[in-house]
Formats: structure tokens, C-alpha cells, sequence
């Protein structure tokens, strides 16, 4: 973090707008580590959503009504959706799609972990709806307030269709609880892979979240890791209540004092673990992104060939004309 | 009468459903990610369309099945989708042109339908003729650009359209139960949209650059015998109803 006396002039007028909570746009001034924080995370959440069709795309062939496959069909369209509004986000930033890509597929970029963790059953895709999305949620709606004007924008109807998908999986579980001993005991399965990594998605621990403070002094995030997963519990846990099944965490426990549930520790090596390559999934989601593009290779050559020869001929026909 | 109806009706609902998945197996793999989003509408349309003609065959025939143990509860024999739609996706340009001959033909089917004296059929087919438009549309301009791209895509473009060419005389072919909803005033003339279809056909492989293959296979999956390909995809698409029976999902 640049201190005050350091600052260059632009700086201060840059921080000065951030504090009277003006936006920022593409086109103004802005530091050049605030476009890489913004390049950085923007095509990070890109990815997530692009890289996370992947698991639950693994269900949509195998959906068991026609209502809940037309919902998850829509449901992964969005992400396709999101994947490119954020992808534009972060081009307006002066990153271009191919760059990104190449640095996810060579995984110098990162995408969100918990897409490193198997769907095995239909109620994974319940549990991911339910907590993966809430979890999201938790952290997507504060950014709806970014000080960077198009990322706030993409996030606000990013948010509105997440609180659907969040739905959609707790309509799920809700139906899988309240069904037959098997399908209660996939839903309770489900919550049990599934409880430990959600709450792991706000990120390692206030203390030791490297990129934290400056990007809340650039108000890009406006609150911390521990806040927001602490958000996340308060309201998972009645639901789980609700549904009647057992969050796995032996030392969960209401505090009336604070008004908030505390959790037992969180396995952070195990996280580490995941995001660092030893996830069961992260060389097949790699795989299956790096396969797509080289499949796809051909198709988007045709595509470029063929506009330059439609652009050809047009201006052909122009000179013909004239 | 009413076994005919149920019987056109389940065809309507089949070919939607089964290309319907079979654009599900797509999804995370397209070639863009523009082209995720374009399959999952596509699909999105063809299972919205098999809903509603499921749900109407059920109360059709009758005896309580509802869409979801049509799709789920039957058995390859039973499906009564024309052979086109079940054929594997292969390349993108193999997914393009079946896309392109079915939705050459479906949308033809649809605006005939729209004018069925089934005030059912006739509402469905009024909806999903719009959609059905813009995946011809959509279909017609890939197999334009892969078609005059680059020579690769043109190679492949070609061979995507002799593999699934020859299952398109099945779709014109009448048999009794066309021949019966049509004398109904309910279903189209199949054989009738033939001259359309060419025309419409021909005009976008001409643009393309793409030679109007002449391959026929034998084939006959609106009476319910398919390719071996449907069985394999029923074993995926059932799992779950023919694992756990009679839950609620």
C-alpha cells in the first residue's frame, strides 16, 4: 500500500474520488495495480463461472425430472452468461479474452477451488445451488458497491439471477430431505463434502489475506473474509435446520452473547491442499477447458477466416460499384 | 383416433427431448463460450417444447403418465423420435448440420401445426415456431462460415453433413399415423414440405460452398426402431428414475 506522502498527485485525486464514492471507468485515471487487482480478480470470477459449468454440466445429462433439468439448464446458461459479462469487465480494463484464457489454461490464473471438488451425486447439485451460490451471493452483493463502475454493474444482475440459482439448489435439498431414507442420506452426504469447502470460499482468515487491506482501502471489497463467512453461517445454519440435516462441524454452537454461530477450525492446510493442485478435479477441469479450446480451435479460425473474406468481398464489390 | 394423436404427439415430444439432450452433452465444451450459451438456448427450447408435447400426450393416452414418466419410463422401443436427432454430436460441424437439416424441416412442421385443429398442438406449435426459426437461422449461418472458412472447417463441415444426410428421407416419409392427423386436419403434410425444405437446404450449402450430399440410411425411429445410439443415451438420461423408483424429485 502506497502511504500518503508517496502518493503522487493523480493518486490522491484517484483515492479522493474512491472515498466520496464516485465510480471509476474504464477510460479515467486509475493506478496501475488498481487495474491489475481489478484484471486479476474480474478474470478470476470469469473463470469460476466458466469453469464451474463443469461440474454441474456433469448432471445435466443425468437430471431426474424434466422441470429440474430445464432449471439446471438454465441455471449453467447464466454462468455462461456471467463468464462473459465479466470477461468484457476485465477487457475494458485492457486484458484481452485470449490472454485470459491462455493464463487460466496454463493455470497461472486462478478460478474459484471449490470447482476442484466432484459432483457424485444429484444432490451435489443441490448443494451446490444451496451453498456454493449462497456463498457466492454473500460475497457478490457487497460488490455491487465496487468502486469500479463496470464490475459493480455486471455483479448487480449477476446477484439477481444467483439468488435463483441459490434457490433452485435449496428447492433440491428441500425435496431430497423430505423424500425416501436413500435421498435424505445423499442430501446429508452432499452437505458433508460440501459444508467444509463453501465456508473455505471467503478466502484464508483476516490475518492472513495478502490482498485484503488495499483493495478495501480501493473500496473493491467492503468487507473482510472472516465478516462475510461469518454472514454466511448465520443464515446457513437455520437452513439446515430446516431441512433437517446435520451440519458436520462437531463444535458448532450459538453464541447468544454475539447473536452469532461459531464454527469449529477450519482444515486451511486442506484448502491450501486443493487450490495448490491436489483437488480430485483440478487436472480434469484444466483438461477439459484445454480440450475444449483445442477442439474449438478450428471452428474459431473458420469463424475469423471467414468474416475476412466476407469483409473482402464487400469492400470488392464496393470498388466494383463505384 | 386418439391412439394416433398420442402417438404424433409422443413423436413432437421425442424429437425434441432427445435432440434436446443431446445438446445438454455439450454443455461446457463448445468451441466459444458465445456458443455455450447459444447451445444451452437451443436446448432450453427443444426441453421447454418436449414438456409441453409430453404433457399433452400423457393426457392423451389417458392413463396418468405424466412427461416425466414418458421420458424417464420408457424404454428405447417406445421412443418415437425420427433417427436424425439421436445421432451423435461429433465435431461442432456434425452438431451443426443435423441442427441445420432438422430445423429445416421442424420449423416447416411447426408453421403447418400452427394451423392443427388440435387447439393444443396448434398453441405449442405458435410458441416454438419462433424459437425454431432462430435455430435454423443460427445453424444456417455456421454452416455458412464453416462451410467457406478455412479448408479444414470445410472438410469437416462436408463430412459432419454425409454422416447424419442420409437419416433425412425418414423425415418426409408418411405412414399411417401421418397420413391419419393429417386427413384430421391435426398434423402436416410431411410429405408436402419436402420441395421447401430442399430449396431452403440448398440455397444455404450453395452459399457454403458444400456439397448436397445423396446418402440414405435406412431408417425408421418414428415407429420406435432406432440406431444403437438411443439405448445408450436412455441408460445416462434414466439413471436416476430407474435407480431409485417412484421418488420425488
Amino acid at each position: 500500500m502506497s502511504n500518503a506522502s508517496s502518493q503522487s498527485a493523480e493518486e490522491a485525486r484517484f483515492q479522493a474520488r474512491i472515498d466520496a464514492e464516485d465510480k471509476i471507468e474504464p477510460k479515467d485515471w486509475m493506478p496501475e495495480a488498481y487495474r491489475r487487482t481489478l484484471i486479476r480478480q474480474i478474470s478470476q470470477h470469469a473463470h469460476s463461472e466458466y469453469v464451474g459449468m463443469l461440474p454441474e454440466g456433469n448432471w445435466l445429462t443425468r437430471a431426474p425430472t424434466l422441470r429440474r433439468k430445464a432449471a439446471l439448464m438454465a441455471k449453467i446458461q447464466d454462468e455462461a452468461g456471467h463468464g462473459l459479462y465479466l470477461y468484457s469487465a476485465a477487457e475494458t480494463l485492457g486484458a484481452s479474452r485470449d490472454e485470459m484464457y491462455r493464463d487460466l489454461l496454463s493455470g497461472k490464473a486462478k478460478y474459484s477451488s471449490i470447482f476442484n471438488y466432484p459432483t457424485l451425486t444429484w444432490a451435489d447439485i443441490g448443494a451446490i445451488g444451496w451453498l456454493v451460490d449462497g456463498a457466492a451471493i454473500t460475497n457478490q452483493v457487497p460488490l455491487c458497491r465496487c468502486s469500479f463502475g463496470p464490475y459493480a454493474r455486471a455483479m448487480v444482475r449477476v446477484c439477481k439471477e444467483e439468488s435463483f440459482h441459490q434457490r433452485q439448489g435449496f428447492q433440491i435439498m428441500l425435496s431430497l430431505a423430505h423424500g425416501e431414507p436413500e435421498q435424505k442420506a445423499m442430501a446429508q452426504d452432499a452437505l458433508n463434502r460440501w459444508w467444509w469447502p463453501s465456508i473455505a470460499m471467503f478466502g484464508p482468515p483476516d490475518g492472513e489475506s495478502k490482498h485484503s487491506a488495499q483493495s478495501m482501502a480501493w473500496k473493491i471489497k467492503r468487507h473482510s473474509n472472516d465478516e462475510l463467512r461469518q454472514r454466511f453461517v448465520d443464515m446457513t445454519v437455520p437452513q439446515a435446520d430446516f431441512l433437517g440435516l446435520r451440519i458436520p462441524d462437531d463444535d458448532l454452537k450459538f453464541n447468544a452473547d454475539t447473536g452469532h454461530y461459531e464454527t469449529g477450525p477450519i482444515d486451511w492446510d486442506d484448502f491450501w491442499a486443493v487450490v495448490n493442485g491436489e483437488g480430485q478435479c483440478n487436472t480434469d477441469r484444466l483438461a477439459a477447458r484445454q480440450k475444449a479450446h483445442d477442439e474449438g480451435a478450428w471452428v474459431r479460425d473458420a469463424a475469423t477466416a471467414y468474416a475476412a473474406k466476407r469483409a473482402a468481398r464487400k469492400a470488392a464489390e464496393r470498388i466494383a460499384a463505384e | 383416433m386418439a391412439d394416433h394423436l398420442f402417438e404424433y404427439t409422443l413423436r413432437l415430444g421425442d424429437n425434441c427431448l432427445i435432440l434436446g439432450q443431446r445438446l445438454a452433452e455439450w454443455t461446457g465444451h463448445a468451441p466459444i463460450l458465445e456458443e455455450d450459451l447459444a447451445l444451452g438456448n437451443l436446448g432450453l427450447d427443444l426441453l421447454g417444447q418436449a414438456r409441453a408435447f409430453l404433457t399433452y400426450a400423457g393426457k392423451v393416452e389417458g392413463k396418468g403418465r405424466s412427461e416425466d414418466d414418458l421420458a424417464f419410463l420408457r424404454d428405447a422401443h417406445a421412443f418415437r423420435n425420427v433417427s436424425l436427432v439421436e445421432q451423435p454430436n461429433g465435431d461442432f460441424g456434425q452438431t451443426m448440420a443435423r441442427h441445420l437439416l432438422f430445423a429445416g424441416w421442424y420449423s416447416l412442421v411447426l408453421e403447418r401445426l400452427t394451423q392443427s385443429q388440435d387447439s393444443t398442438l396448434a398453441a405449442v406449435a405458435e410458441k416454438g415456431v419462433k424459437e425454431i426459426a432462430y435455430h435454423w437461422r443460427h445453424a444456417a449461418e455456421w454452416t455458412i462460415r464453416l462451410g467457406d472458412g478455412t479448408d479444414e472447417s470445410h472438410r469437416r463441415m462436408q463430412s459432419g453433413l454425409h454422416q447424419v444426410w442420409g437419416y433425412t428421407p425418414e423425415l418426409f416419409r408418411m405412414d399411417e399415423t401421418d397420413t391419419a392427423m393429417l386427413r384430421a386436419g391435426v398434423g402436416a403434410d410431411l410429405a408436402a414440405l419436402q420441395p421447401a425444405w430442399d430449396a431452403r437446404i440448398d440455397a444455404v450449402l450453395v452459399e457454403a460452398s458444400l456439397e448436397r450430399p445423396s446418402s440414405v440410411t435406412r431408417s425408421n425411429g418414428k415407429q420406435g426402431v432406432h440406431s444403437e445410439h438411443l439405448g445408450h443415451m436412455l441408460s445416462e438420461m434414466q439413471f436416476l428414475q430407474r435407480a431409485y423408483p417412484g421418488m420425488e424429485w
